[in-house]
């Protein structure tokens, strides 16, 4: 741990403070992710709970009174009547939750087939290899489709909507596993033939201990930059599956909804329903994958 | 060797068939193609007695059987949807699916490595910075908005190019292609893009990034110490040697692009098997989508199998150690 | 080497006038070719006429097969392949039918009452999918040339009304071709009548690769007027989107199924114009008012009380679904069949504004002051705008204290669970073909029993209905049957079976230069279109 963070507090902190795309990356994501996460506190209606919608809202452009009852909306509202500046701080709260929570399934799922795999090898190496291999080429969104499809089979109808975001996050997830698998696994069989494992080894440390202790600390890195970058493409997988009529419910729409909602207003005038969550998504996915580009390269001392 | 070849064409059967009962285990739950497939006026009896002419009552597994025994014998079935033969069906469907991921791999491909080259060699430069932060932005929107987006401005309101469709084709035996027309060539280029863009951003990136490491490395210094022009190390040495891992992992994209086609087809109406799987899955198309899924299993099987023997013919060790370091 | 050319009406100067010239060179005499070129959601799924009860398949198959009788635009009977028909003067079980003389099929044969009798047996074959609408026929018979004799199953004084999509093929052809049989899917093999077609049609076909592009040539040799159009393009575009940037982008001529929210913006675009009109097409919510308890709801069943099935009338805005979700495009309305149907009535479909306050009080009555909860199926790929309606309405039970979980699905999933009684409260959508209101009561309201009632979620069973709808079937004083009708109705409306919501509107749009009127079945006939 605390070569880590050695790391972190010198070349890595170095280096984002150098980094002026880093640095506005960061912001934005911070923005965003603050705003999502406090969005009860912020947003000015909450367009989740249906009895407080008024249809005859629905349509009202941004900035301008609505034409029966007057309101007015900063960025309009959409064909529920919800407004959308609303609608968007609560979706991009379920996007980044359906999103982390993806990748950190993935990652834990990944960190331990991975160790597995590289600590143990033999049979339950090839295995988990073999199953990585075939997942790995298998089209991930139609992984995600089939999972789904499993479990709106499994789940009763009536529990469907309060647990649609978890199949989400089981979907997504278990189709992103492979890569953590891959490079921890990779690493533990460097590590494993070290002497200081050798040695550790004979006095008798538990593996358990020496997988976490030791190994794990090496591949935080790569890690790290592979999470970053799968969180990005955990988002937009969340917003493809929408487009294919796979995901939340409507009542509680992610920013994929809302553009797959707002995707049908393109031709008919109302622009700002498709635009503003588009930009949200933008937004988010774009700083992220910005921080994940910049965590590769300051991560990796030899472009230093 | 031959053992080798014979434990992974086994290990390669096995996948198969766990393919295939998994997409039976889960058919019932897509919902019930007789729901799609009778009229309104349909009795209940009527409808009770199409799903049992059909075996859909049975468990998944013994439609599975059923369904490989026939399958066995070349008999894919009939699409539910469509009433025709599925194979043929799909094989109709297969040329527009694989020109369409050809022009967008070689796309994704040339403009990739020449992005990827050009920002390694200038680190710092804006125009470098610009293409890197641009390059996000098609990864950081989801495939549908783009082709969507795309269709509004090349062919709303610029009318350069077509919105849907593969344009005019041209029958060669069993195969019908766009590229000898006009119009089938202007239709492919906005699906091409739409489905090349995330395949160029990551080839770049990767190209990228090799192309510093191996700009770093040894023999590179040694290379530029025996005073070899900057054109042939970038090119003759460093470029080389970043192909072979570049090409190893964009071939292993290939399953992305296959999941993509899916969108791209969608939204530009093309009539590539992708499409025809979702229109499958929306009207509860049983053998269609069996025989899709198994397709795209065979697909994968074949390339696992091909990648694994080249590792093997070239070096038994990067078997072993082909981990995925290089993300 | 066989190209399929087509004009797409993009802007490649040089290229496309000398594709252009080459064309008119090829075409030679035929100065007034037009072309169609026909964009809409669905390709017809078989050329089989026979095979699939289904909406576009039988919109196409009209312009290459003909009927005995079809369904004008105002939604009356007209003479098609028959000139006339009633019922016979002696045997109230008999229709007779006197058939149009001088028609060839395709291939050059005559059109005889053989054909006719050919048609019927394979119309009602085991593997048709039309044999509902044909199950109190008896043996069809051809007393000459152009006399056909249709026997049922006691009298059918409305057995004419369900033949408009009824397509005549040619008895020689079928024996030929060995297609006495529509498809059957457990055979495992293609019937030849999927891809190939014989009918007496005014246009034939001329290729055809599903999904992709149908072609339709005039068929010269058609006993009507010739129509405008000589060739049809028929392209399916799935994405609505899609659909609409390939008409603005002039791509395409005609596009079907136009989605709601681009009707205005369309109308206002120069290039482009939209025609709307009154679809045979009800959409409406209905719930278990029957059982004892409900799937989604422990304890008893609310629906089953009239005070909470009236209070959720009166929570329904259906002015501002109409306004807002449909953007003006439906007809609102309470008596659960369209307004050109036999039994409508004006008065029982009038419906009032909402009533927050009394629906509350309402149900506080009925011992549910904090409301309850229960799913809400609702489809979400079959009628236009279908989800944006049940959650709109979620939104409006939600102000009377009532949450609804919304459960909205493919109708692939959404249909057979109404069917096998799954769901408590869902929407649902009703044509009606014979434009009679039997129809309606025989799958929607009649008890579950054979033939009838497969439809019935409400689970509704009232014996008396029952019998009443039942004698409907085979009355033949129109008049006493009316009435029947009428008092079916008013128990209907006061048992508060349907909560409906609007008569769907259809809205086609064209070029500007083109004229199409709307089919109140949606099953237009280019034959009909006319260029300004």
């Amino acid at each position: 741990m605390n070569r880590f963070a050695r790391i972190w507090d010198s070349d890595v902190a170095w280096s984002f403070r150098h980094s002026p795309v880093a640095m506005a990356a960061a912001f934005m994501a911070l923005l965003i992710v603050l705003a999502a996460a406090l969005a009860p506190l912020i947003a000015p209606y909450d367009p989740f709970n249906p009895a407080t919608l008024n249809l005859m809202d629905g349509f009202t452009p941004p900035m301008e009174p609505n034409m029966i009852s007057g309101n007015v909306y900063w960025l309009g509202t959409d064909n529920q009547g919800r407004d959308i500046f609303s609608t968007i701080l609560y979706g991009a709260r379920i996007s980044i939750f359906v999103g982390f929570s993806a990748v950190v399934f993935a990652m834990v799922l990944g960190i331990g087939l991975g160790l597995t795999a590289g600590w143990r090898g033999g049979w339950v190496d090839s295995a988990l290899m073999r199953i990585a291999d075939i997942q790995l080429s298998f089209p991930s969104i139609l992984i995600a489709l089939l999972i789904f499809g499993i479990a709106r089979g499994l789940i009763p109808p009536s529990m469907r909507e309060d647990l649609a975001i978890w199949v989400l996050i089981v979907s997504i997830g278990l189709a992103d596993w492979v890569q953590f698998a891959r490079v921890v696994r990779g690493a533990t069989l460097v590590e494993k033939n070290k002497e200081y494992i050798q040695a550790a080894r004979v006095i008798g440390v538990r593996p358990v201990r020496m997988v976490l202790g030791h190994i794990l600390p090496n591949v935080m890195g790569p890690v790290l930059v592979i999470a970053t970058i799968s969180l990005a493409l955990a988002i937009i997988a969340e917003a493809t599956l929408s487009f294919l009529g796979v995901g939340v419910p409507p009542t509680q729409p992610s920013l994929g909804t809302l553009i797959r909602i707002g995707q049908g207003f393109l031709f008919s005038g109302e622009w700002w329903i498709l635009l503003f969550p588009s930009i949200t998504l933008l937004a988010l996915a774009l700083s992220v994958n910005l921080l994940g580009d910049w965590l590769r390269d300051a991560l990796n001392p030899k472009l230093r | 060797m031959i053992a080798y070849i014979l434990r992974r064409l086994f290990q390669s059967i096995v996948v198969m068939l766990v393919v295939g009962l998994v997409s039976f285990s889960l058919f019932r739950y897509v919902g019930d193609p007789v729901a799609t497939m009778m009229g309104q006026e349909a009795s209940v009896a009527d409808r009770a007695e199409l799903r049992e002419r059909l075996g859909l009552d049975d468990p998944f597994f013994v439609q599975f059987a059923n369904y490989l025994g026939r399958a066995a014998s070349g008999n894919f079935g009939i699409s539910y949807r469509l009433q025709q033969p599925v194979m043929e069906l799909i094989l109709s469907r297969l040329p527009a699916t694989l020109e369409l991921a050809f022009v967008s791999g070689i796309l994704a491909f040339v403009v990739g490595v020449s992005f990827g080259v050009y920002t390694a060699l200038n680190r710092s430069g804006m125009l470098s910075s610009s293409i890197m932060t641009l390059s996000l932005i098609g990864v950081s929107l989801p495939t549908f908005l783009i082709g969507i987006l795309l269709i509004w401005l090349f062919a709303v309101e610029l009318r350069w190019l077509p919105s849907f469709g593969r344009g005019e084709t041209v029958r060669l035996g069993y195969w019908t292609t766009g590229f000898l027309t006009p119009s089938g060539r202007a239709s492919l280029i906005l699906p091409a893009i739409t489905l090349g863009l995330y395949q160029m951003t990551l080839i770049m990136r990767l190209v990228r990034a090799e192309m510093l490491e191996v700009l770093r490395s040894d023999y590179i210094k040694f290379a530029r110490a025996r005073g070899l022009s900057n054109r042939a190390i970038h090119f003759g040495h460093a470029l080389k040697n970043t192909m072979v891992p570049v090409v190893t992992i964009a071939g292993l994209q290939l399953g992305s692009i296959i999941a993509f086609a899916i969108i791209t087809e969608t939204v530009f109406q093309w009539p590539g098997v992708g499409a025809l799987f979702i229109n499958s899955v929306q009207f509860v198309d049983i053998p269609v989508m069996a025989a899709y899924l198994m397709l795209i299993a065979l697909i994968f099987v074949v390339i696992n199998l091909v990648v694994d023997l080249l590792y093997y013919a070239i070096d038994p060790r990067l078997r072993i150690e082909q981990s995925g370091a290089r993300h | 080497m066989i190209a399929r050319f087509r004009t797409n009406g993009l802007s490649m100067p040089g290229r496309s006038l000398l594709l252009a010239a080459a064309a008119s060179l090829l075409l030679g005499s035929a100065a007034h070719a037009e072309t169609l070129r026909w964009a809409r959601v669905g390709d017809a799924l078989t050329l089989d006429p026979h095979s699939a009860n289904e909406g576009p398949t039988s919109t196409l198959l009209h312009h290459i097969y003909e009927t005995l009788v079809e369904r004008g635009l105002d939604g009356s009977l007209q003479p098609r392949l028959a000139t006339e028909w009633s019922i016979h003067a002696d045997d109230p079980t008999v229709w007779v039918f006197k058939l149009r003389e001088g028609v060839k099929f395709h291939d050059g044969a005559d059109f005889t009452a053989e054909d006719v009798v050919a048609s019927v047996t394979r119309v009602t074959s085991e593997t048709s999918d039309f044999k509902g609408l044909h199950a109190a026929v008896a043996g069809a018979e051809a007393i000459d040339d152009y006399t056909v004799h249709i026997k049922t199953n006691g009298p059918s004084p409305l057995y004419v009304q369900n033949l408009t999509n009824f397509f005549i093929m040619d008895k020689g052809w079928i024996e030929a071709n060995g297609v006495e049989n529509p498809q059957d899917f457990k055979a495992g093999e293609e019937k030849y009548t999927v891809r190939n077609t014989n009918g007496t049609g005014p246009y034939v076909l001329e290729s055809r690769d599903p999904e992709v592009r149908t072609v339709l040539k005039l068929n010269e040799n058609h006993w009507a007027e010739k129509p405008a159009v000589t060739e049809i393009i028929y392209t399916p575009i799935k994405e609505a989107a899609t659909r609409v940037a390939a008409l603005l982008s002039g791509e395409v001529d005609f596009v079907q199924d136009v989605p709601v929210q681009d009707i205005a913006r369309l109308q206002e675009t120069q290039s482009v114009a939209v025609t709307t009109g009154p679809e045979n097409r009800t959409i409406f919510f209905s719930y278990d008012m029957t059982s004892d308890s409900l799937i989604s709801l422990a304890g008893d069943n609310p629906f089953k009380k009239p005070e909470v099935r009236e209070a959720m009338a009166l929570a329904l805005d259906r002015d501002a679904i109409k306004t807002v979700v449909m953007r003006g495009q439906s007809v609102p309305g309470a008596q659960n069949v369209p307004p050109f149907a036999n039994g409508y009535d004006a008065e029982l479909d009038a419906y009032g504004a909402p009533d927050y306050d009394k629906a509350k009080a309402l149900l506080a009555e009925a011992g549910y002051p904090d409301g309850f909860s229960v799913d809400f199926h609702c489809p979400n790929d079959r009628y236009l705008n279908d989800e944006a309606i049940c959650q709109a309405f979620v939104g409006m039970l939600g102000r009377i204290g009532v949450k609804a979980n919304l459960v909205s699905q493919s109708r692939t999933v959404h249909f057979p669970a109404i069917q096998n009684l799954q769901v408590d409260f869902y929407l649902l959508g009703w044509g009606v073909p014979p434009f009679d209101s039997q129809y309606v009561f025989d799958f929607l309201v009649h008890s579950r029993e054979d033939a009838r009632g497969g439809w019935n979620g409400s689970r509704y069973s009232n014996p008396e209905v029952d019998a009443k709808i039942k004698s409907l079937a085979t009355e033949t004083d129109l008049e006493k049957r009316d009435a029947t009708i009428a008092e079916i109705w008013k128990q209907v409306q006061d048992d508060r079976v349907f909560l409906m919501v609007h008569n769907q509107v259809l809205a086609y749009a064209t070029k500007a230069n083109i004229e199409i009127a709307v089919h109140p079945e949606n099953q237009p006939s280019m034959t009909n279109v006319t260029f300004k």
